[in-house]
């Protein structure tokens, strides 16, 4: 193998694993604080991904717009379906958010078959999506590069939140010990909505290229990187974001090398491969890669 | 004198189980109260209650001018409640500087904040040396420290201590002790829960005797030294 092919291997597995990274964040993002595995969250994806559609096809606004909408779209769905689906079984229990969710997921994904189609419908992304760029000799799709460099900036960003803001600080410690955090003074509201806008808007983000990936929106489509997001938060450690970013990326690298070296025929089977090596991974080490500091609310 | 805290007739239930029958208590302005009682006699139960974390089943719970019985925890907290839990419950991963600056969320003021820090720094020295460390990695008797101040830079109209020198060395368990007498002095009003019964009526004005979710005897100090039999009854010791 040569050092060409490593290169392409390497910027393609970072694209994907940015992706990833992405889903899993935002994933997290809730479970962190709420210890719910929002099921609805492929649905934020899937509506943000038919808000690229419409405004694709039946308006003339500039890339950068439709953009911005689709993500806002998402930060908003994300924002209203706490309010409406969650905020009144909270603090009740944790399986009547977990069906509210799946209730959610299902009312969105059947508003997509009923009110647009149930087949797929081509996105109209800006050419530079479906462009390559040559080094010497190896072929990159500009839609990688850009991935990553939308991740990273994410990714600074979300750090300096976490790590600089009084409401990051405030989020952070939220999911450490949500009733020890209230008790400060750290409204539960206010963490819990800011907490859905971030998975939102993230899903947002994911849209645009999850979509450029197949060049269609269909209203399954939140499916795929909802099992993703799970695998690859469970791998990294449900209770820590630098755990889901590394998941992210672990996963990828995974998904790409089987990719690269199983055999032809067995090359359907990857994702049977995949689950192989997850289950053994989780079997050695059931806490993911980083065990994060959640710890058990306390009793009496 | 200002009653601070007046707590009447509260039941509180863990589903239907009755864990509070109706306690009753005062607490006035600059009062330094101590409730003891046996282990699972409802003490926590009856702190994280003023504090909102447990709705109660009936009864008041007046504080200053408005009765908070059922209010939300961030609410209690706003309006001068600050409780440093049983068991510390500081937030390990964060910096102390972190851990502090959570005490104070939604009620910053920077000049303030600032002096209250400079004050913490002088209570607990410990705070200063490991500003920038996790919380996690303080030992023991530090989180402790840590979880005072943090309910300190609130600047509390009442401070609740549920067991500060739970699980602590004897040398912590006396700078605890010297910290209580010394807030005391500074005229801060004080909820305190405590196991070590007779160390904590001595700095005490008052004290509650709580028997299986009833108050079996108040009385100032000295009262309540004279009925340390049968004190030593329910508490073993």
């Amino acid at each position: 193998m040569n050092f060409n092919i490593i290169l392409e291997f390497s910027i393609n597995t970072l694209a994907l694993g940015s992706l990833y990274a992405l889903i899993s964040l935002g994933l997290v993002f809730v479970f962190g604080i709420m210890q719910l595995v929002n099921f609805a969250y492929g649905e934020y994806i899937m509506f943000s991904g038919y808000l690229l559609y419409f405004l694709g096809v039946f308006t003339n606004l500039p890339w950068f717009l439709v953009f911005a909408i689709s993500i806002l779209g998402g930060a908003i769905i994300g924002f209203l379906s706490e309010l409406v689906a969650f905020r009144p079984f909270r603090g009740r229990s944790l399986e009547a958010l977990f069906v509210s969710s799946f209730a959610v997921s299902l009312i969105l994904q059947n508003t997509a078959v009923l009110s647009v189609s149930p087949r797929s419908k081509a996105v109209d992304l800006p050419a530079i999506f479906n462009e390559a760029v040559q080094f010497g000799e190896i072929t990159i799709p500009i839609r990688n590069l850009l991935t990553i460099a939308v991740t990273i900036i994410l990714l600074v960003g979300l750090l300096v939140l976490m790590k600089k803001t009084p409401l990051g600080i405030a989020m952070r410690a939220a999911s450490e010990n949500f009733p020890a955090a209230r008790l400060m003074g750290v409204p539960a509201n206010l963490v819990i909505s800011i907490a859905f806008i971030i998975s939102g808007f993230l899903a947002g983000v994911v849209a645009i290229f999850w979509s450029a990936r197949s060049g269609a929106v269909e209203p399954m489509m939140g499916q795929g990187p909802l099992l993703v997001g799970f695998i690859a938060v469970v791998i990294g450690g449900m209770y820590s974001l630098t755990g889901s970013v590394l998941g992210g990326f672990a996963y990828a690298v995974l998904a790409n090398l089987l990719s690269m070296f199983l055999p032809n025929e067995l090359l359907s089977f990857r994702d049977a491969f995949m689950f192989v090596i997850v289950i053994t991974f989780l079997v050695i080490r059931p806490q993911g890669l980083i065990k994060g500091t959640y710890t058990e609310e306390r009793v009496g | 004198m200002n009653e601070v805290l007046s707590v009447s007739d509260l039941i509180v239930k863990y589903g239907n189980v009755e864990a509070i029958h109706g306690i009753s208590l005062t607490i006035d302005q600059s009062e330094l109260i101590t409730i003891c009682g046996a282990n699972g006699a409802g003490k926590s139960t009856l702190l994280k209650t003023i504090a909102g974390l447990i709705r109660p089943a009936a009864g008041t719970i007046q504080f200053l001018d408005q009765d908070i019985a059922g209010k939300k925890p961030e609410d209690v907290h706003k309006l001068g409640v600050a409780l440093v839990p049983e068991a510390r419950e500081i937030f390990p991963s964060l910096t102390v500087a972190e851990n502090l600056r959570v005490g104070v969320f939604g009620q910053y003021h920077a000049k303030q904040y600032a002096e209250d820090l400079e004050d913490m720094f002088t209570l607990f020295p410990i705070l200063k040396t490991r500003y920038q460390q996790a919380g996690g990695l303080l030992s023991g008797g530090e989180q402790q420290m840590l979880a005072i101040a943090r309910g300190l830079v609130s600047r509390p109209q009442l401070l609740m201590l549920d067991e500060p020198t739970l699980g602590l060395s004897p040398t912590y368990v006396d700078q605890i002790f010297d910290l209580i007498t010394h807030l005391k002095q500074r005229k801060i009003t004080i909820l305190l829960v405590e196991q070590n019964a007779n160390r904590a009526i001595e700095i005490s004005d008052r004290a509650y005797l709580i028997k299986n979710g009833s108050v079996e005897f108040n009385g100032n100090a000295d009262e309540m030294q004279s009925k340390i039999d049968l004190e030593s009854i329910y508490l073993g010791g």
